[in-house]
């Protein structure tokens, strides 16, 4: 008798994992034949010399760490992406709140927030270059309030304008997801809290904020995908050759696309790979202990 | 606690104190604190409430300095923006409102330039192409992560992550040698098929998924459904504000998309949009305005015939799998 519901489980067992495979399939087919597969051809390239296919060992990533435009491109992109995500988060969770309280038009509100998602790369640049060209908008105010204007886009404040866009462009989307999170909380909660005497700040740091784990964990890793789409703006508005405070890895990389460097290419993208692998990889297990420690709590 | 005391100061705004405690309420009433409305607080309020607004202006103000460009004649543009454009000397003006409003820049776009038209079908064919096969397959494969225990799928799980956080700089060498083997670049396919299988609506589908309880799918087993069927009668329709979110997503993802179509096409005439929008901004600013609004307009259309759905689901994907609010 228990002998026979248990092979009934395992057959049940059985479906379902071909079941999930089943389902799984096409689309690991396609990862698998245009992502993972040929990755592991750009592995193997990574080893090897430009002509004639000789093994170099390390030496390709040796010429990548000592290259100066990698160096400048990664430290920028760390720098930008230090910069431009907390600040799009934090930003983001106010205009949430602030958007939350209010009782008018707030529908049409969230529309206005989310728009910048959906105009095209190169008419927000025609707003840009209107705007911070040497002879643009900004120029303009600055000497009409007695300064001296010059062109914002070649110079340090590049980082900013590309911050700025940045933000202008994900407010909307982070700003509903954390809508979405602060409506998960239930408001008995709230109500509990006040009753002894907590206030507005007290219960946002108390109540809301840890609650709002998941979602920050989902909100800060879109944001990240996000900010490496930000070259499409810093692309076509400073080209190629971007003034040096916002010359990314991806330009770096479109550059060596441009001149064949292949042997740079491959070393510096698994030299990526391994990085975000690894901190992706931390993560994991750093949730899964804290999730064992918590059942061993309860 | 004098409870709206001070009502006679102005507007009585602590409306909050008055709503019950059902369920129906607005966040504001949620996170807002009732029956402690002093002056203090109501300021703030109206301090916040102008934040608020500022910044609500402040997001389309782009907009709106588009769509105004792009009813501006060739001489009110060159005016005003020709120091900027055309490297005419000078300041760039600003006007928020045209002087002379006129259509001449859509007629003149959407009668005699074939090459904006060309364009505007490649980045349509390139976009539907590459949606068309995210429904394929990534909708069936966040049903897998969502649904079933399978050997791997932590790791796979991983996998997909990783690849959904890697810039597309860094596939690209890997996407350039296999299309490059299979003969595929400077044809359509070049864009379509690796976008096909990108894997961020995997993630952000399947906690749309997830979020169908168990106990549904189960019953429907029980009743002797199959995998497919239950797919087909209960994961699609519960799903459906996760995969119109993916597709809005998706949409706004490939009818912008640059780094792909420069890197993989060479070809003048497969060119999309986005990239021919670019190089009309330096040769033709006139016509460019109504082109960028021309070329925003699919996009806006399907965001607001949808935003309901692209809430709810970008909402979803946020950890909360409930309904919607739209007060």
């Amino acid at each position: 008798m228990i002998l026979e519901s248990r092979t009934r489980m395992s057959a049940r067992r059985r479906r379902e994992i071909r079941n999930g495979y089943l389902f799984l399939i096409p689309s690991l087919a396609g990862t698998g034949g245009f992502v993972l597969i040929p990755f592991l051809d750009v592995i193997r390239r990574s080893f090897l010399r430009a002509v004639g296919n000789g093994f170099v060992g390390l030496e390709n990533y040796r010429q990548v760490l000592e290259n100066e435009a990698f160096c400048l491109a990664a430290g920028n992109t760390a720098g930008f992406m230090a910069v431009c995500i907390p600040l799009l988060l934090g930003m983001s969770l106010l205009l949430a709140v602030l958007v939350g309280r209010i009782k008018v038009l707030r529908y049409q509100m969230k529309a206005g927030f989310l728009l910048p998602m959906a105009i095209p790369a190169a008419s927000v640049v025609v707003f840009f270059k209107l705007m911070f060209a040497g002879n643009g908008w900004l120029t303009g105010v600055v000497t009409h309030f007695g300064g001296t204007g010059k062109d914002w886009l070649g110079e340090g404040s590049a980082f900013w304008i590309l911050t700025a866009c940045y933000i202008w462009k994900n407010l909307g989307y982070n700003m509903i997801l954390w809508l979405s999170g602060l409506l998960s909380i239930p408001e008995e909660q709230y109500e509990a809290a006040r009753v002894q005497g907590a206030g507005e700040w007290k219960c946002f740091l108390y109540i809301t904020l840890p609650q709002l784990r998941e979602t920050a964990f989902v909100t800060a890793l879109l944001s990240f995908v996000n900010a490496f789409r930000v070259f499409r703006e810093a692309y076509l508005l400073a080209g190629d050759y971007p003034h040096e405070s916002i010359y990314m890895l991806q330009h770096l990389f479109n550059n060596w696309f441009v001149s064949l460097d292949i042997q740079k290419m491959t070393a510096a993208a698994v030299m990526l790979v391994l990085l975000t692998g690894g901190i992706l990889g931390a993560g994991e297990w750093y949730e899964i202990r804290r999730r064992k420690a918590e059942e061993r709590r309860i | 606690m004098s409870l709206g005391g001070r009502a006679s100061l102005g507007s009585r705004i602590s409306l909050g104190s008055r709503t019950p405690l059902g369920s129906r309420m607005s966040l504001g009433d949620r996170i807002s604190l009732r029956g402690r409305m002093s002056f203090g607080s109501r300021m703030a309020r109206g301090v916040l409430g102008i934040i608020t607004v500022l910044f609500f202006i402040a997001m389309i103000f782009p907009f709106v300095i588009l769509i105004s460009g792009s009813l501006m004649g060739k001489q009110e543009l060159s005016e005003l923006f020709g120091a900027v454009f055309s490297g005419q000397s000078g300041q760039a003006g600003f006007r928020l409102f045209p002087m002379y409003p006129t259509l001449r820049a859509y007629v003149r776009l959407l009668l005699d330039s074939p090459e904006y038209f060309t364009a505007f079908w490649n980045s349509f064919i390139q976009t539907a192409g590459v949606l068309a096969g995210q429904l394929l397959t990534a909708v069936p494969a966040a049903w897998a992560f969502a649904q079933f225990r399978f050997p791997g799928k932590r790791v796979l799980w991983m996998l997909y992550l990783l690849l959904m956080l890697l810039p597309f700089q860094v596939t690209m060498v890997s996407g350039y040698l296999v299309l490059n083997t299979l003969h595929l670049l400077d044809t359509r396919w070049a864009v379509i098929l690796p976008g096909a299988f990108s894997t961020l609506p995997v993630f952000i589908l399947q906690k749309t998924f997830a979020g169908i309880p168990k106990e549904v799918t189960e019953a429907a087993q029980i009743d002797g459904a199959g995998p497919l069927r239950i797919f087909f009668t209960i994961g699609l329709p519960l799903g459906k504000p996760g995969i119109f979110s993916i597709l809005i997503l998706g949409f706004l993802e490939y009818w912008n998309a640059i780094e792909q179509p420069m890197t993989y096409l060479r070809a003048e005439e497969l060119r999309p949009l986005s990239l021919y929008l670019p190089q009309m901004v330096n040769t033709e600013t006139a016509a460019a305005f109504a082109a960028s609004i021309v070329t925003l307009l699919p996009a806006l259309l399907l965001f607001f015939s949808g935003q309901d759905s692209l809430e709810r689901g970008i909402a979803m994907s946020g950890g909360y799998s409930g309904g919607g609010e739209n007060g």
